[in-house]
């Protein structure tokens, strides 16, 4: 499902954390929106999300007017920058969450339930954690529970907000590995935040980087490289 | 031999062992001196007639009165500042507004006032002579000297308890898990009792046994409130005071020992979930 964004604007108060900025992002791509703290990258990402309302301006989810959209309604996978698992609840329970909050009616039964967070298990390759606490879990383990936990909702795109932030260099390098694989079985739209240039362009289809609540360009990653739209482009990419 | 020095282990701790004994010693002797003699003095001055005396002080008509006034008191201003505790502070830590320090102010006012002046503040409020009195007494609904007035003083003096045991707790915690369970699907009372309410129950728990204690104990703000009728409207703290100046001393130490053992029932409860739990809670704590 693409997603458009027209001449969305947020003010917090008195700040503007975003200026009105504009964007499509074509169906199925995996997308980078980078830029240094500050720059509204993880504000536009909350707005996507319906986590943040804008103060103006429109998103569009497949063509649908999706602004109104209350968080739940907006089915869309988010992954935390510290995962916020449950802490009370065993992996399992936490997978299991988002499908035993449907309306009663649309409800997997128990088995279903237990089969389809099985499945989501083997697909982040933690066949056995079900039964753990999530901090029993090492940094990386939690990143993909939260991550099957967000697909396991079924969710139209899937969001990150730092996925990579808090892991060491050689765990980070594994978990792209891990997000691009899942990426591309699922073919879900999925747009994650960073701040290391160097994860954006290796993981990338398309790398969104922002400055001050602005888009200064959009592009491949190679694109960017070649044709740094700025001088902050050329700066922030040279890193 | 220098392996042998190396190998011994160096101690953490380099107190000498006479200093360590006197320390902890002391601290023994002052829990015994000023909390377990007092407490150990209640009972044997209850005890002083035998269990006979007890029985037949609790059984006098008044002391019944205060113990029921006291319970029920308790069993409707624990809850209802339980409910208001989590909604202040869901409203402080989840949440910015204007306004949001002075709400915080405003919680520990009951902290600062002075009991008694709390209780004359509800008596000019609410007392014969004002607007407002006057108006609920017309109605045949008098507040103060009565029921609703003992409650009204119980509630004020015991708010802050769950309020100031929840916001750090929920501060700390942030809203991530909240906003996680928001984009599962879940709805807002969903998310409240699966989430933020399993969260925050053992801080929910410190706070509602501690409100409870005041509750059952408040002494100044009801005596001046209530305006301690035998029967009526004498709580058991006030109750203890009035047997106690009677020269009661058997009837004041029993109603007291009954007092102090509710107090000590209440934490043993507290430690009996702690320790049916204790495995759940190694398991979900931080760090």
């Amino acid at each position: 499902m693409n997603i458009e964004i027209e001449d969305l604007a947020k003010e917090f108060g008195t700040t503007r954390a975003l200026h009105p900025v504009s964007l499509f992002i074509p169906s199925g791509a995996l997308v980078a929106l980078l830029g240094p703290s500050g720059s509204g990258k993880t504000t536009l990402l909350r707005v996507l999300g319906g986590l943040e309302f804008p103060t103006s301006g429109r998103v569009l989810f497949g063509g649908q007017d999706a602004t109104d959209l209350s968080v739940q309604e907006r089915r869309a996978g988010f992954v935390f920058q510290s995962y916020a698992l449950f802490k009370h609840m065993t992996v399992f329970e936490n997978i299991a969450y988002g499908l035993r909050a449907r309306p009663r009616k649309e409800r997997p039964t128990e088995v279903e339930i237990g089969r389809r967070v099985d499945r989501l298990l083997d697909l982040i390759q933690l066949p056995d954690i079900g039964p753990r606490y999530p901090n029993q879990l090492s940094g990386g383990q939690r990143q993909r529970v939260a991550l099957a936990r967000a697909l396991a909702i079924e969710p139209r795109m899937l969001l990150l907000d730092e996925p990579f932030g808090a892991l060491d260099a050689k765990v980070r390098k594994e978990l792209r590995q891990g997000l691009r694989e899942i990426h591309d079985r699922t073919g879900l739209t999925t747009v994650f935040v960073t701040h290391d240039q160097e994860e954006a362009m290796e993981l990338a289809d398309l790398v969104v980087v922002m400055s001050m609540g602005r888009i200064e360009q959009v592009g491949k990653p190679a694109d960017i490289r070649a044709k740094p739209a700025s001088d902050f482009v050329r700066e922030f990419t040279a890193a | 031999m220098s392996d042998n020095t190396l190998s011994r282990p160096v101690p953490v701790t380099t107190e000498p062992p006479v200093a360590r004994a006197a320390l902890i010693g002391l601290a023994i002797l002052f829990v015994a001196l000023f909390l377990f003699a007092p407490l150990v003095t209640v009972f044997a001055e209850a005890l002083a007639e035998g269990w006979r005396g007890v029985r037949a002080a609790l059984s006098l008509p008044d002391a019944r009165a205060a113990i029921g006034m006291t319970l029920t008191i308790a069993a409707i201003a624990v809850p209802l500042n339980a409910v208001f505790g989590i909604a202040a502070a869901w409203a402080i830590a989840k949440f910015d507004f204007t306004g949001k320090a002075f709400l915080i102010t405003l919680i520990d006012l009951p902290f600062s006032v002075s009991p008694v002046v709390a209780g004359l503040m509800l008596v000019l409020l609410f007392g014969a002579n004002s607007t407002l009195g006057g108006w609920f007494i017309a109605n045949d609904m008098p507040i103060v000297f009565a029921y609703p007035g003992i409650l009204l003083a119980t509630l004020f003096v015991t708010f802050p308890f769950v309020a100031r045991e929840l916001i750090p707790v929920m501060i700390e915690q942030g809203p991530a898990e909240e906003e996680a369970a928001l984009t599962l699907g879940a709805s807002g009372w969903r998310t409240f009792f699966t989430v933020t309410l399993p969260n925050i129950r053992w801080a929910l728990l410190y706070g509602v046994l501690l409100c409870n204690a005041r509750a059952m104990g408040e002494f100044g703000a009801v005596a001046v409130v209530s305006g301690k009728i035998r029967g009526e409207t004498a709580t058991m703290p006030t109750m203890v005071e009035m047997f106690y100046n009677e020269y009661l001393s058997v009837a004041a130490f029993s109603l007291a020992a009954v007092l102090a053992m509710l107090a000590l029932l209440t934490l043993l409860l507290k430690s009996l979930l702690e320790w049916r739990h204790a495995d759940l809670l190694a398991a979900t704590r931080r760090h």
